[in-house]
């Protein structure tokens, strides 16, 4: 599907382990990785920035296997579900997790195992939809049996429009700053393969030495991050840094405070760097809108237009369309990226493409008198935290496994449980934090007299909502 | 409370763990302890001992030893 064999000697991967693969040599042991696959298989990968990670994603995608990617460092008992639930014939993860799970050893490469895998009680599987290539998931944590089915068409043409937005060519060498089971981590690795470009592929994060040494050692070019890893930077002096080789920064996965977008672009103008908001979901695959360098300052609070080969429309309440300017409806996008569909279980892997093309985000817009859209809010009851997206229903059930009088509402890095009792704080902070593998300054238990409701006996978002946004 | 007490206080209540297993904390270490969690270990520290870290010491300040020894730079003794 890369076509890999095109960039032959060229570097393909670097890793901060000090190892390297030319695109022949890349080619070479995805075909070795493939082979060790018996046909009409599913393997699920637990991901990590590590060669082997890599080399049986690029694998399973050029030898047409179907392929699962989860959070390798995720919540065990959300992985082990999920291998319940889909019950792949392999898995491929790190030696030093093969332990926990039942199988046998058919393959390794890079400190990763494939595993052949043994249940006791299988469950029914229909023969996998043929055009099915890719697997992810929504949000990375909450331990959600949902997974969005991508073809190879999804993804081959999202990375071409990636590389033609940003300029992809051989010369670039992309700092992996994202987890690889996530959509835009994997757009970033997609994008940079087609093109012939080098991955420095790397296990630390911005806050590490180790992660700043590396980049500057191999010259890295270009890095993306989620609206947390520009606070961050920011917060790291990252505008005082000298970084000479770093040319272009994307930013996607949830919408960054406008002010800072604009600092992050001004200083991007006079340091003579590139600087992209972008938007998307996994359900595009990946990607969606970018805002284009030259109209960046003037419109810094736009998602931008939509990318090549993509198109928006916005709808009102009733589905009908709104052409006038400046007027609020549904973000509706259509595209070659649009996912197939969602899939909850084994056999959802064998349904075709249920979304043909359209996708409604979920997310509220407007256009501009030029076509620059802008999100005003959004439709469902979820929120981003640290770009992952987190569905506040679930967060909600997990937090009445501790008490049932309890609601859910959220901003954006920072989801509120209100609750009626006091003395229950530490518990349900604990718990979210732990199945949901987020930080526990994510959450924020909050005590009122009752749990507002509606008249039909529901519970009064809204009212949570303005609770938090007034205080 | 002196210093030592402190950062151990620090630490504990950053990452919601005993004092105890502060001791030999690296990062990473534990799950609390991600980029977000150090982030937020970072603006705890500076507030209990009123400094700003220089970015050289947020970034090397990957264990609670280490921690430490940064701080005695800021003239904070232990």
């Amino acid at each position: 599907m890369f076509g890999l064999e095109r960039y032959g000697d060229k570097t393909a991967v670097i890793t901060d382990r000090g190892e390297r693969l030319t695109y022949a040599e890349l080619a070479a042991q995805a075909k070795c990785f493939a082979a060790a696959v018996a046909g009409d298989s599913l393997v699920m990968c637990l991901c990590e920035n590590r060669l082997g990670s890599v080399v049986g994603y690029v694998g399973c995608l050029d030898g047409h296997i179907p392929i699962v990617l989860l959070d390798g460092g995720g919540d065990a008992s959300g992985i082990r579900g999920l291998v319940a639930i889909y019950q792949p014939e392999y898995l491929w993860l790190l030696e030093d997790r093969v332990k926990d799970y039942e199988g046998e050893q058919v393959y390794s490469y890079g400190h990763f195992v494939l595993l052949r895998m043994r249940y006791e009680v299988e469950i029914e599987k229909p023969a996998i939809y043929p055009d099915l290539a890719l697997c992810l998931t929504t949000s990375g944590s909450t331990g959600s049996p949902k997974l969005v089915r991508l073809s190879e068409k999804n993804i081959l043409s999202n990375a071409e429009s990636i590389a033609e937005y940003l300029e992809i060519d051989e010369k670039e060498r992309p700092v992996t700053t994202l987890p690889s089971y996530y959509s835009y981590g994997v757009s970033v690795i997609n994008s940079h393969l087609i093109k012939g470009a080098t991955l420095l592929l790397c296990e630390g994060t911005v806050v590490q030495r180790e992660f700043w040494r590396f980049m500057k050692e191999q010259q890295a070019t270009s890095m993306a991050g989620v609206p947390y890893t520009y606070e961050m930077l920011r917060r790291l002096r990252f505008f005082r840094m000298d970084l000479p080789y770093l040319k272009t920064m994307t930013q996607a996965g949830g919408k960054l405070n406008e002010d800072i977008v604009l600092e992050y672009l001004q200083w991007a103008e006079s340091s003579g760097k590139r600087f992209f908001v972008m938007y998307g979901q996994t359900e595009a695959t990946a990607r969606m809108s970018y805002l284009p360098l030259d109209h960046a300052l003037e419109k810094y609070a736009s998602i931008g237009i939509a990318i090549p080969g993509g198109k928006f429309s916005l709808v009102d309440v009733n589905g009908l369309p709104v052409d006038e300017a400046g007027v609020e409806g549904e973000l509706v996008y259509e595209g070659p990226n649009v996912s197939l569909g969602y899939a909850e279980c084994r056999a959802d892997l064998a349904r075709g493409d249920d979304n043909k093309g359209v996708l409604y985000t979920g997310d509220v817009a407007r256009r501009d008198a030029d076509g620059y859209y802008y999100i005003t809010g959004r439709l469902k009851r979820f929120v981003k935290v640290w770009g992952n997206r987190c569905n506040l229903d679930a967060v909600e059930q997990l937090a009445k496994s501790v008490t049932t009088q309890c609601a859910c509402a959220g901003v954006d890095d920072k989801i509120t449980i209100f609750v009626t009792e006091s003395g229950l704080e530490e518990a349900i902070v604990r718990r979210l934090s732990t199945r949901m593998g987020l930080h526990a300054s994510a959450f924020s238990v909050r005590k009122i007299p009752e749990i507002p409701k509606k008249d039909t006996g529901k519970t009064d978002y809204p009212a949570l909502q303005e609770l938090i946004t007034k205080s | 409370m002196n210093n030592s007490e402190k950062l151990t206080k620090v630490f504990a209540d950053t990452f919601g763990i005993s004092e105890a297993e502060t001791k030999g904390l690296q990062y990473q270490g534990i799950e609390q302890w991600d980029s977000v969690g150090h982030m937020t270990l970072v603006a705890a520290i500076e507030d209990e001992f009123d400094i700003q870290l220089d970015t050289d010491d947020i970034i090397d300040m990957s264990s609670f030893e280490k921690a430490q020894q940064i701080l005695s730079k800021y003239h904070i003794a232990f």
